[in-house]
């Protein structure tokens, strides 16, 4: 049995930028990450303690989430969470690499250490909107639609899970960026390799 | 315009064909396994690692890699030690293997080659480098897919691989985890406190955390070949904590409990369990609550970190081909380092190897992110 699932919306975090099904809905001002991510928690209007204690690379999977899941805005909690990116958790490793680089100053620290494994992001994720889902970390040069698109398919398939949100989620010395979509049954784009790489791969 | 594509594979099994592993106890897995019918540990004092002095881990000392690693056919100097671990586990299964198109290559790993940081090499610590070179020297032809997800990675890319399989993307795959003691994770579990002072003793009553290993392990799998079959499998988040585990052990209870659901079986129809048993306080507790909420409190459990450490994104994949052992042999292993049982959940933890009938096991792992995983296995009679 072949069910219909289509990509129900789509949002990008990407160079000062928030769009949403394609089109725009907020301009940060400022460059760097931090900056756009402080804007981006305030024009949610997010109140969530934790988001401050995240490392890079959580806080702009935890934005895209929130953008995409608010949005699309039921209260299924039967989500699974495919997430991908180049770097892993590269950032904070560098943190942590540093941290234990000279002898005399070393002082490795557990709150940083946590994050030097890429799917800390998904917990995340999963902590603020109570996901008990499949979920996994993948990590690819590019985008890898052909892996994303089966995966995520089987989950749907399979009755594993109800809707699948997948995303590259990638941050590295302040250069970022989120693509985030979510696949379900419904209306919108048709779920197909094409159209993820049209959303995803620009 | 075309539809989504179904699953092709739903009334089919995805069977472990061949497997391996490079352990501190054995370049392959006869030996490995040998080794563990006598009940020994990797684990030993390692004496100096950066800034670190005398503390526990199962390391495998860099004379045992390179000699069998140089016999290789077209092997090039410039390989890491990480590397050069998984290709000795991988090499063996794939060595007469036809490969296409429709040959996938799944790379499980928390930190890959991490310690080229500390020479300022950020390329070289990027996980697809490491992943291509691997590849390239198999000659693979599709682009590796690359798992990472803490704790549990090894599993789940075996999940992975089987899942697209049943999808119809490949014909076969090849799964191969690997991880290293580095002076990287032993800081940062040292700064957790999460370290245990003597070689680790999963769930006992005197454990006081892990101890680190490494290893590569690696197996194929096939849709007609194999002695043992995967049944079902699940992973599935706590969403509660990311450094610790749910009280409650939810997500492995729905882990398990999915697995088995696929699985078409009853938990009275489990045989064994490979657990995860990392020896931390709120792990092995966590396990024994899911555990009996799962009603497998008469199922033999064991935990091998006493033998191997813990292998990190390598431990589900390493324990996963033991366990397939075990099924093989009807063998079931206690859990060295436990002496008293220290956990609440009711669970049977044999403290001898035993003789035993063994048709149904189960894998399990928990992690870091709140990550769990579960997979049945079944063995069957040697298929085609």
């Amino acid at each position: 049995m072949r069910s219909p699932h289509v990509i129900s919306h789509w949002v990008s975090l990407a160079d000062r930028q928030i769009n949403l099904d394609g089109d725009p809905i907020f301009d940060a001002k400022g460059t760097g990450f931090a900056d756009f991510a402080r804007q981006v928690y305030q024009f949610m209007e997010i109140s969530y303690p934790k988001f401050h204690k995240m490392d890079a690379l959580s806080k702009l999977a935890f934005l895209g989430a929130e953008v995409l899941l608010g949005h699309a805005g039921d209260n299924e909690k039967d989500i699974a969470l495919l997430f991908m990116n180049r770097s892993g958790s590269l950032d904070t490793d560098l943190r942590h690499q540093e941290s234990i680089s000279n002898p005399d100053e070393y002082y490795p620290s557990p709150a940083i250490f946590v994050y030097t494994l890429a799917n800390i992001c998904l917990g995340e994720v999963s902590i603020r909107h109570q996901l008990q889902t499949e979920s996994c970390f993948f990590v690819s040069d590019t985008f890898d639609a052909d892996l994303m698109y089966n995966y995520a398919a089987y989950l749907l398939q399979s009755g594993k899970s109800k809707k699948v949100l997948c995303a590259w989620v990638e941050y590295l010395q302040g250069d970022y960026r989120g693509i985030f979509y979510l696949v379900e049954e419904g209306k919108g784009v048709e779920h197909h390799m094409n159209e993820i790489k049209k959303i995803v791969i620009t | 315009m075309e539809t989504e594509k179904g699953i092709v594979g739903a009334m089919r099994n995805v069977y472990i064909d061949q497997i391996n592993c490079v352990t501190p106890l054995g370049l392959d897995i006869e030996k490995s396994w040998e080794a563990l019918l006598t009940g020994a540990s990797g684990i030993g004092l390692v004496q100096r690692m950066g800034h670190f002095a005398d503390f526990y881990a199962a390391t495998i000392p860099d004379n045992y890699i390179n000699p069998p690693f140089d016999a290789l056919p077209d092997v090039e100097a410039s390989f890491s030690r990480l590397e050069k671990m998984m290709i000795l586990a991988l090499a063996p299964i794939l060595e007469g293997k036809k490969i296409s198109s429709r040959t996938g290559l799944i790379i499980s790993t928390t930190k890959g080659n991490i310690g080229t940081l500390k020479h300022g090499d950020i390329t070289g610590a990027q996980l697809p480098t490491s992943a291509h070179r691997i590849a390239q020297y198999f000659g693979l032809e599709t682009a590796p897919i690359i798992v990472s997800n803490a704790c549990v990675s090894g599993l789940l890319a075996v999940m992975v691989g089987r899942r697209m399989m049943l999808m119809g993307r490949y014909d076969e795959v090849y799964v191969v985890a690997g991880d290293e003691v580095t002076e990287f994770v032993v800081s940062g579990f040292n700064s957790f406190q999460a370290m245990s002072s003597q070689p680790c003793r999963p769930y006992d009553v005197g454990r006081d955390g892990v101890t680190l290993g490494e290893a590569a392990a690696a197996l194929s799998l096939s849709l007609d070949t194999g002695s043992i079959a995967i049944l079902g499998d699940a992973s599935i988040n706590d969403a509660n904590h990311i450094s610790g585990p749910s009280r409650t052990g939810e997500g492995l209870y729905q882990s398990i409990k999915g697995a088995l659901t696929e699985a078409g079986l009853t938990a009275g129809e489990v045989d064994c369990i490979s657990a995860h048993g990392t020896a931390t306080v709120y792990n092995d507790e966590m396990e024994s609550i899911a555990i009996e909420r799962m009603n497998l409190s008469n199922v033999p459990v064991n935990s091998l970190k006493g033998n191997f450490g813990h292998t990190l994104g390598c431990s589900g994949l390493l324990e996963l081909v033991m366990l397939a052992k075990s099924l093989s042999n009807n063998i079931v292993l206690p859990t060295k380092g436990l002496y008293t049982i220290g956990v609440t959940g009711s669970m049977m933890l044999p403290q001898e190897r035993s003789t035993k009938l063994l048709t149904i096991g189960i894998k399990t792992a928990s992690g870091f992110g709140g990550s769990n995983a579960a997979m049945v296995l079944r063995k069957v009679g040697q298929h085609a």
